[in-house]
């Protein structure tokens, strides 16, 4: 019989350039805030599982799950780094949930940490394109931005979207980001930023795209019978589902639907016996701006084609009927690739403490669901949250 | 690209080259990139090699401003989702045309280009590109592609 699962405490680095940080330092820092939140000796901890995308090729440094436990003085406590691409932390946490769920473990750290900035520009487009599929996609010039502009072409071409409702999910997503003190960019931005920035792949710009962030993440799990050993306020892991698909797009049924999405988030919702009208806000993948816009309506929350009004209508701010990555989401909090899932998870067990600071506190809140996705969309997590 | 092996380069190569891909009997359907097995059928396909016409439209395009380390010399340039008129899609360079005329739904053919070149004297890559077909052509692919659709699917 499966055990109900609290996150019981967490921990996150600020996402952005950390020159004098590398992989194993990130780690450290996200993985003591937790401990200390908790009250806990490390040596408390009984198995570690983190998200990390590619220690090889950013770093030369692979088998980086012993690295950390090494580097936090835990050995002999086993230590495994999963890798989804993007969606690296997302899947960590749900190997952490089936571990405590499972009963095989009370207490289990799980993080996510990706150093992403040792590496120059180009050469972090060429590793973050092996996250598509390298013998038929990368291999003929696509580009990460380019697959899902391939998908904003499309979705333009079949439902009308302008550029300037695009420009709108980075406007609100900086927004956001301006109030948290963890995030990458802070500044806020207007529509005429986004519309006049450099194309990268059109019909995307720069100010369409996530920038390529240091930092790390993470949240201890306990069985929820337990979890008031360790807080006062354990939020409760209602589901957790992960799915998958073909890496390359060319073989999707329709580039309009991450069909790994639609999939997780059937699951997920099944598992926690909740509706889309339960949902207090949102972490979403917007790795680009036309990846927000499909996870809303492949999650449920609209119709396919029909994102669009709640942008224009303003109601995925803090305040609207459904806030939207309410920390800044990947565009302005950062995207530190193996850590992002993770992090999601962080803003959304922040809000629901009422914890969120800087003005982005959303009222009231008692559920909320955190959406990660690796690659063009071949692994989706949906993960939700409550309070109570 | 990253991997500098020439085996790993070399492995696809018949595929990159004449556009192959699989077909299955049993479904009568065809597969890009090539599979051991018919995800629709699995275990009751009966899957063959085919060489695919070459001929298609244009499903979607981006035009790659920002380039990956291997491809930055080359940017800007045009990649398409092709759809081939027997079915499935292929991801790959438009090129004998200038970026801004390219449309959904244009039509295209496959020709034989390079695609890269490694850097200190490593392999250079060549493999499948599409560019436009001019009007005349076009017509009769278009009329092709629509007495195709009306017939029983075939390899």
């Amino acid at each position: 019989m499966k055990r109900e699962v609290a996150i019981v405490a967490v921990g996150a680095t600020r996402f952005g350039e950390h020159w004098s940080k590398g992989l194993k330092d990130l780690a450290w820092e996200a993985g003591v805030q937790a401990v200390e939140e908790a009250g806990i000796s490390g040596r408390d901890i009984q198995y570690i599982v983190f998200g990390n995308m590619s220690g090889g090729m950013f770093e030369g440094q692979e088998h980086v799950g012993a690295l950390v436990a090494e580097f936090l003085g835990l050995n002999p406590v086993p230590a495994t780094r999963v890798e989804a691409a993007c969606a690296s932390g997302g899947v960590a946490f749900f190997q952490g949930y089936l571990a405590v769920a499972s009963g095989m473990y009370d207490l289990v750290a799980v993080g996510g940490v990706e150093k992403m900035t040792d590496v120059e520009p180009g050469q972090a487009t060429e590793i973050l394109s092996a996250a598509m599929n390298y013998e038929w996609e990368a291999y003929f010039g696509a580009t990460f931005p380019g697959v899902y502009a391939l998908m904003a072409t499309r979705y333009m071409h079949e439902y009308g979207l302008k550029p300037e409702t695009l420009a709108e999910v980075a406007v609100k997503n900086h927004y956001h980001g301006s109030m948290n003190p963890l995030a990458h960019f802070r500044n806020r931005i207007t529509v005429e930023d986004v519309l006049s920035s450099p194309v990268v792949a059109y019909p995307l710009r720069r100010n369409d795209c996530c920038p390529v962030s240091d930092g790390a993440a993470c949240v201890l799990l306990a069985p929820l019978e337990e979890a008031r050993k360790y807080t006062d306020t354990p939020i409760i892991v209602k589901a957790v589902s992960q799915a998958s698909d073909t890496l390359s797009l060319l073989e999707r049924r329709d580039i309009c639907t991450l069909d790994a999405t639609v999939n997780a988030a059937e699951k997920a919702f099944a598992m926690a016996k909740l509706t889309r009208s339960d949902i207090d806000l949102v972490e979403v993948h917007d790795c680009f701006t036309i990846a927000e816009i499909l996870a809303l309506e492949d999650l449920g929350f609209c119709a396919k084609g029909e994102a669009f009004k709640l942008y224009e209508e303003g109601e995925t701010y803090v305040g609207g009927r459904l806030p939207v990555n309410t920390d800044g989401g990947l565009k302005a909090g950062g995207h530190a690739v193996g850590a992002t899932g993770v992090k999601q998870i962080v803003e959304i067990v922040k809000q629901l403490r009422g914890e969120a600071e800087g003005g982005r506190q959303v009222g009231g809140a008692e559920v909320g669901l955190a959406h990660n996705v690796g690659g063009s969309g071949a692994t989706a997590v949906v993960t939700i949250l409550s309070r109570r | 690209m990253g991997v500098s092996g020439v085996p790993r380069h070399w492995r696809s190569l018949r595929e990159r080259y004449r556009l192959l891909g699989t077909y299955c009997e049993n479904c009568k359907t065809s597969f890009f990139p090539p599979r051991k097995i018919c995800p629709k059928c699995r275990r009751k396909g009966r899957t063959r090699e085919v060489e695919f016409s070459g001929r298609g439209r244009v499903f979607s395009y981006t035009v790659i401003h920002v380039g990956s380390k291997t491809f930055e010399e080359y940017a800007p340039y045009v990649i398409g989702l092709i759809e081939l008129e027997e079915g499935p899609r292929v991801l790959s360079q438009i090129v004998d045309c200038k970026p801004e005329e390219v449309r959904i739904g244009m039509m295209v053919e496959a020709c034989f280009r390079k695609l890269f070149e490694q850097e200190d004297g490593g392999i250079i890559s060549y493999g499948f590109k599409f560019r436009p077909v001019d009007d005349s052509w076009a017509e009769y692919y278009s009329r092709l592609l629509s007495e195709k659709k009306a017939r029983p699917a075939q390899a």
